[in-house]
């Protein structure tokens, strides 16, 4: 039985992003909760790569089409504009070529949601500012020497990014455990949303 | 776990002259017997059905027991009931293929015309012969689309195969550790299993029937071919540098060591189930498969419609992963649904029969999800 809404806060917003009934393709899908959720509420299609082979026996378990590969090379093997929607969610700040990897997003899917931790919230910033130290926050848990984060970048830095290489955000919301942050999220929010589009 | 219980080979004869089948090569073969098996019940509605396809030296009998006998068919920890191949949703077909020497018209089998087997006058048959049989016995059974077809090694060959001579006739492929063509490497493995078999004075080319087999021949050849099935790590873990029966190594050439007792034995019990011409020509036969033909695989994917699921095996170096990788790939670019995963395992290229567990996740999954999308389609 589906509940009211999506329980985790960045799934309930990329679900509201999507329109029904679109192919969708989740890069880093984990165990396949989002493109489950996606499914359910709004009867996508939906196919996901993931590097994992545990994950990949549930994302079968739950109906997914999927690939075992990572989210650096698994891109090549579709064609242009293939699917409606492209998600990274939580991905990006962990692949070795973020922008070739946005760009084959971009490439083969009509739009594109990217979810990226704000590595600039300001817990983490009184953490680098008063205590020297760099930040292990929730969003954040990971200590320096074993994070699988590579990237480490703000709202303000993929706003920057996005405008460099000529990808249009239609779309950028921030959010932190309990919803939306709507005022000043390069400061405020935990992680920021985008729904972007390059033609 | 369940089995399905007591089994039985069935027949089906056709191409009775004048009415015989045209190979790939234009050679006219006929009568032609196909054996098989079919396990569980046709659904009222026939969109249960789903065809496997053997591997190399294997049979129709895939699952249960022949009356008195104490070894269950190949694939029993896959076929049954509750099994990944579930009997009590899932009509299972297994047919064994032309020019096999398990029930089906083959090399080892009495020409009609002489009274005498065929040996080396059997006609060379190709992967595509093998499947428009099979399809014949589909359509003597009154199958009209097929839920699923599955095949690990040749029997993948079989099903890709199926997948683009019949793309309409079913809702999903299967592909377990195969590949698309055959490369430089596996034809050099098969072509010195083939000269063992024929450096043996007893083959008489092929002219043995009646007289002594060339088992020295055989054995050597199923010899080389368990190293190939395995990987050095699940050799090295399952004999290690064991000894038989021995405090030290003899320094003689009796046998010292457990893998060269395993090989032997490996290589004598084929003598006793296998027939040298046959697997002289079903070798070959994979050897000259190539589905792309003119080197482009993409092209020759595009007539397939059907759904895919393909498994590889990390230590298998017979049939590598990146070789289910590349066809994969060039599903993906014919917009062909297709999901893809490469089983960490060390069991070599047997893992397809061995690596049960995960194997029947994915596929009872996958199953589930073809059933309920081909249910939903029509």
């Amino acid at each position: 039985m589906l509940n009211e809404s999506p329980s985790r806060i960045d799934h309930k917003v990329i679900c509201d992003l999507i329109e029904p009934n679109s192919k969708v393709l989740d890069l880093g899908c984990g165990d396949g909760m989002l493109l489950e959720t996606l499914m359910n509420y709004k009867g996508i299609r939906g196919t996901g790569i993931e590097i994992d082979e545990k994950a990949i026996y549930q994302c079968m378990a739950k109906g997914l089409t999927v690939s075992h590969a990572n989210i650096d090379s698994g891109l090549s093997d579709y064609g242009n504009k293939r699917f409606d929607y492209v998600i990274l969610n939580e991905s990006l700040q962990q692949v070795l070529h973020p922008q070739k990897v946005i760009s084959e997003a971009c490439r083969v899917g009509k739009k594109v949601i990217v979810g990226i931790p704000n590595f600039c919230h300001v817990r983490a910033r009184v953490q680098i500012f008063f205590r020297g130290k760099v930040p292990v926050t929730h969003q954040l848990p990971y200590e320096w020497y074993d994070t699988p984060n590579l990237r480490f970048l703000s709202l303000k830095d993929f706003r920057k990014f996005c405008k460099k290489n000529g990808i249009k955000i239609l779309k950028e919301i921030g959010i932190n455990e309990t919803g939306i942050v709507g005022w000043r999220p390069n400061l405020l929010a935990k992680a920021g949303l985008y729904l972007l589009e390059k033609n | 776990m369940n089995s399905i219980g007591i089994v039985e080979t069935k027949y089906f004869t056709f191409a009775e002259p004048p009415e015989e089948m045209t190979l790939k090569n234009g050679v006219k073969l006929g009568p032609i017997t196909i054996a098989y098996e079919t396990y569980g019940k046709l659904n009222d509605d026939r969109s249960n059905a789903i065809l496997i396809f053997h591997s190399l030296t294997a049979d129709a009998h895939v699952a249960g027991f022949h009356e008195g006998a104490k070894k269950p068919g190949w694939w029993d920890d896959m076929v049954g009931p509750g099994k990944a191949f579930d009997t009590n949703k899932y009509f299972v077909i297994c047919s064994n293929v032309l020019g096999a020497c398990k029930g089906s018209t083959g090399p080892a089998s009495i020409n009609p015309k002489t009274s005498k087997p065929y040996g080396l006058s059997f006609p060379m048959v190709t992967i595509d012969d093998m499947v428009s049989a099979q399809k014949r016995l589909l359509d003597h059974l009154g199958i009209k689309r097929l839920l699923s077809c599955c095949g690990g090694s040749m029997g993948g060959l079989q099903a890709l195969k199926w997948a683009v001579m019949y793309p309409e006739y079913q809702a999903s492929v299967i592909l377990i550790a195969t590949n698309y063509r055959h490369t430089a490497q596996q034809i050099a493995l098969h072509e010195v299993c083939r000269q063992a078999i024929m450096s043996d004075p007893d083959w008489q080319n092929g002219d043995y029937y009646g007289k002594s087999i060339p088992a020295r021949g055989m054995a050597l050849s199923r010899m080389i071919g368990h190293i190939t099935y395995m990987s050095e790590k699940s050799m090295d873990e399952k004999f290690g540098r064991k000894l038989i029966g021995k405090e030290k190594v003899g320094y003689d050439f009796s046998h010292d060591f457990e893998v060269e007792n395993y090989l032997k034995y490996r290589g004598d019990s084929f003598v006793q189930r296998f027939d040298a011409n046959t697997y002289l020509y079903l070798t070959k036969t994979l050897d000259y498969f190539d589905l792309t033909e003119d080197g482009n695989l993409v092209n020759a994917l595009k007539p397939v419609t059907a759904n895919f699921l393909i498994v590889s095996f990390s230590s298998d170096w017979l049939y590598p992963s990146y070789q289910s990788k590349e066809l994969a790939r060039a599903l993906k670019a014919n917009d062909v649904d297709v999901s893809d995963i490469e089983i960490n395992s060390s069991y070599g290229h047997d893992a397809f029969l061995v690596e049960v567990e995960g194997l029947s996740r994915l596929i009872k999954s996958y199953l589930q999800r073809m059933t309920k999308e081909y249910s939903y389609v029509k």
